[in-house]
């Protein structure tokens, strides 16, 4: 069995236990790359269907090519979406300028968090993983949040033969992390092998920039490169030293910056 | 920056390593140092930390590199798990920082679980102390074959063999008595980078691989294919047309055109299709590690947590079971409470019947006399689950034998399977002893009446031990005690019961077939009926027939009177003796007496005669 197909049989098995075990779960489409395998697998565990809501939070910021492509796919692929949005922060005029963590907490964190209580979801599915920075390589598969939607990352369950976390009181939720195990390149890889139609913003436009992570338009910086498919990425990728998220602009504001804002709920 | 950094991305299968050991025996120093001397850290990364060293005026350390929450970097101690990436020349690498404090053993154990291989360390200055031993417990006990000793900070000890040696023969004692061999003890210094990538010039006698050498002889771990087939059952689509069973390979093959048998509901069905979507073309066959969806030719009621196997080979289904277990709990695993038990995807209540031993995880001394194991501690026990479950022993298929304790909402213990007692006879017995109490015609005497004039409760003593420790010798000394002090007692042997009761059968087959147990079981409780305390000695009887006559003569209690000059008993017994607190008759009874009347079984005559 290769890596990927092992990688893949990990997934199907966690999203298959979430479906199982939580009646009201919904899934987050950020439109990257990630989130979008995510979805691919869930289309696998379920055998070209897919059951569960996908949640977008729309900080009314993204780039606008990425909402064309969620509309397309999601009609296409039949899927249910709920989007989100804090229309009262918009309203208030919330922007990056007052401060990047505070924006991100405002349309992304409450963003989220006004839809699940709306919707009453009690687990949330994520396209995170463990390789993208330090504090979600400290992540469990099954990750509980409180009341205030808080991540207690000194005291998490333990997590042992895919024994997982399923059981919760009242008021609080699970984040379950299917792709925890991949890489940034396993990924690309799988992509690659799927042929999973990827938006377009990831490959080198004419000035030879590309993007390697996406999310607003006014935080998230594009990189040098000429990777104009999936296979120029993956050989660019091989040979690169810098981090993933080096072109997101929050995760530099603070020394623990990401650390902040995952343990108030942020993705 | 928030990189979790590894310079190359990963391509290819990465291997599952876990680093455990004691609180600042410098595992994420050893980490840090693998992923610098690998060339791993993506540009910047280094000098990032060494930033944040000079803003909160501390030297650098290698440690930081991974301790990503600022917690752990202001106490400078690993608290959670962390899974960083790095590559040799034969293959990348996700290695896990386990957290070597005593209050994170849930992290060490999350971190352990999931491993293919284990690095042990142990400061070379302070030598083997309590987490290394817990941590290589726990190791056997978590299954892991592929285990290294790291001594670390030789450095300290300015490169003395003399102290390698001392530690590794220490620990390899340790580790012998658990059954386990490590592959290798290497001497480094992770400060230093000496024998981890490159070769130490100040440890030239020692002759092994470094580190990174290690780590590329440890082999990756393969699904379990040749084993029988598992298949249990995550849950039932019904998407569209077909109803699909799903779940995961657990072990061995199965094809299209199979027979499969599903435990504990016992129903049988015939594999029409192996579904798939997105896939070149529709496999024919499943094996182990696939997650898959199968179709059969009839529609059976099964549902999550049944077990699909060949007919051939079925898994082991019974209520009643021995484990070794561990507890990460707050609150004490205890006996008689009710936990829920999860076992692949079955989720059963369970009770813990017996502690056969509980056991200080860090001295692996027994805990004599304990009904409850605290956080941190494991035991030997016996587990009782309300309906029945489906396993396999974990020698056999660990895959199968192996579960969580869930108290509350969380996840609190885990346990490996190494025996269980069979549901036809936990059933026979029971069904007898139900039919039995619900056809008996009680007399107008009831067992307060009898008590009240006796002076005592209705009992059953058991006196067990090897053949000559004095077993009968005490039993015959106990009844007459008793029968002095104007007690009901009775002497009840087993070749008793055998030569008159079962004089109708041939020997060997009264005592295989259990007979033996049965008949013993039902005369017995015929005498705690009338309200005696029945003695008996028994070399015939093992643990196993223990539980089966306390099924026959439940609710009266049993009191297990242990001979014996072993270190462990064998079991729980509620009384221990060595052979020479047995000889001496007064005392030993005395002992005894004194047990039946704490217990509130000997309540003294309430009149005088």
């Amino acid at each position: 069995m290769d890596h990927l197909t092992e990688l893949e049989n990990q997934s199907v098995y966690i999203l298959r236990e979430a479906y199982k075990n939580f009646k009201n779960l919904a899934m987050l489409w950020s439109i990257g790359k990630d989130s979008t395998v995510l979805l691919w697998l869930a289309r696998k565990a379920f055998f070209g269907h897919c059951p569960i809501p996908l949640v977008h939070i729309d900080t009314s910021y993204k780039i606008p090519s990425m909402i064309e492509y969620r509309d397309k796919y999601a009609q296409e692929w039949g899927l249910n979406l709920v989007v989100g949005q804090n229309k009262k922060a918009l309203a208030e005029g919330m922007n990056h300028e007052k401060g990047r963590i505070v924006c991100c907490e405002a349309l992304k964190t409450q963003g989220l968090s006004q839809v699940m209580e709306q919707e009453g979801y009690t687990g949330l599915i994520l396209g995170i993983r463990r390789d993208e920075e330090g504090t979600r390589a400290k992540e469990r598969y099954f990750s509980p949040r409180d009341k205030n939607f808080e991540w207690n990352f000194k005291d998490q369950p333990p997590e042992l033969w895919d024994q997982f976390k399923t059981t919760f009181a009242d008021g609080t939720h699970i984040r379950i992390h299917p792709l925890l195990h991949w890489t940034e390149l396993n990924v690309w890889e799988y992509i690659e092998k799927e042929k999973i139609p990827i938006i377009d913003l990831y490959f080198a436009n004419e000035e030879g920039r590309r993007y390697r992570s996406l999310g607003c338009a006014p935080c998230t910086g594009s990189i040098e490169s000429n990777a104009k498919n999936v296979r120029e990425i993956i050989e660019e990728l091989k040979d690169t030293s810098s981090s993933e998220r080096s072109g997101r602009a929050q995760d530099q504001e603070d020394t623990y910056a990401m650390q902040k804002l995952r343990a108030r709920g942020y993705m | 920056m928030g990189s979790n950094g590894h310079k190359d991305p990963q391509s290819g299968r990465q291997m599952k390593l876990v680093i455990v050991g004691h609180v600042d025996h410098g595992k994420s120093t050893l980490v840090g140092r693998l992923m610098a001397d690998t060339d791993s850290l993506p540009t910047g990364k280094l000098d990032f930390i060494k930033d944040i060293c000079d803003q909160q005026g501390k030297t650098f350390e290698f440690a930081f590199l991974l301790d990503a929450l600022e917690e752990e970097q202001k106490q400078g101690i690993t608290i959670d798990t962390s899974q960083i990436f790095f590559k040799t020349k034969k293959r990348p690498y996700v290695i896990i920082d386990a957290p070597g404090h005593k209050e994170f053993l849930k992290n060490m154990v999350t971190g352990a679980a999931n491993a293919e291989a284990a690095l042990l360390l142990i400061d070379a200055y302070e030598g083997v102390q309590e987490q290394s031993r817990r941590h290589g417990y726990l190791l056997r006990l978590l299954g892991m074959k592929q285990v290294a000793v790291v001594v670390n900070k030789m450095d300290l000890v300015k490169h003395d063999p003399e102290v390698f040696y001392k530690i590794k023969s220490e620990y390899t004692d340790f580790l012998q008595s658990l059954g386990v061999e490590a592959r290798e003890y290497i001497p480094v210094s992770a400060k230093l980078g000496e024998n981890i990538a490159h070769r130490s010039e100040n440890m030239t006698w020692y002759q092994g691989p470094t580190v990174l050498e290690m780590l590329d002889q440890f082999e990756d771990k393969l699904p379990e294919v040749n084993q029988p087939f598992r298949l249990p059952l995550q849950d039932v689509y019904k998407f569209d047309e077909r109803r699909i069973l799903a779940g995961r390979v657990e072990s061995g093959t199965a094809k299209i055109g199979d027979e499969v048998i599903f435990s504990p509901s016992n129903k049988k069905g015939v594999i029409k299709s192996i579904e798939g979507w997105s896939v070149d073309k529709k496999p024919k066959t499943v094996e182990a590690s696939q997650s898959v969806g199968i179709t059969l030719t009839e529609q059976i009621f099964v549902e999550r947590g049944d077990v699909a196997t060949l007919v051939s080979d079925p898994p082991i289904v019974t209520t009643t079971f021995d484990a070794n277990v561990f507890w990460m709990g707050k609150k004490h695993l205890q006996k008689g409470e009710s936990y829920l038990i999860k076992l692949t995807t079955q989720n059963v209540e369970c009770e813990v019947a017996r502690f056969n031993k509980a056991i200080d995880a860090s001295t692996l001394e027994p805990l004599p006399d304990q009904d409850f194991i605290a956080k941190n501690d494991v035991a030997e026990l016996t587990l009782r689950t309300r309906q029945p479950i489906a396993f396999d022993l974990f020698t056999s298929i660990a895959e199968t034998g192996r579960f969580v304790l869930v108290d509350e909402y969380d996840v609190c213990g885990g346990g490996i399977i190494t025996g269980f007692t069979p549901l036809s006879e936990i059933d026979r017995y029971r069904d007898e002893a139900q039919y039995r109490d619900s056809h008996w015609i009680k007399g107008a005497v009831t067992p307060d009446m009898r008590a009240y004039r006796n002076g005592h409760q209705a009992a059953m003593i058991l006196i067990t031990g090897k053949a000559g420790v004095g077993k009968a010798d005490l039993a015959g000394h106990l009844e007459e005690k008793l029968f002095h002090q104007n007690f009901q007692s009775y002497l009840l042997d087993g070749r008793n019961i055998q030569v008159g009761l079962g004089a109708d059968m041939d020997q060997d087959k009264y005592f295989s077939d259990g007979e033996a147990v049965r008949r013993f079981g039902e005369v017995a409780k015929l005498f705690v009926d009338a309200g005696h305390v029945v003695i008996s000695t028994s070399n015939v009887f093992n643990q196993e027939d223990h539980s089966n006559i306390s099924l026959l003569v439940e609710p009266t209690p049993i009191v297990e009177i242990q001979v014996t000059n072993d270190k462990f008993p064998k079991g729980k017994p509620e009384i221990v003796m060595t052979t020479e607190e047995a000889a001496n008759h007064e005392s030993a009874v005395q002992k005894v007496l004194d047990y039946l009347k704490d217990q509130k079984i000997l309540t003294g005559h309430n009149y005088s005669i």
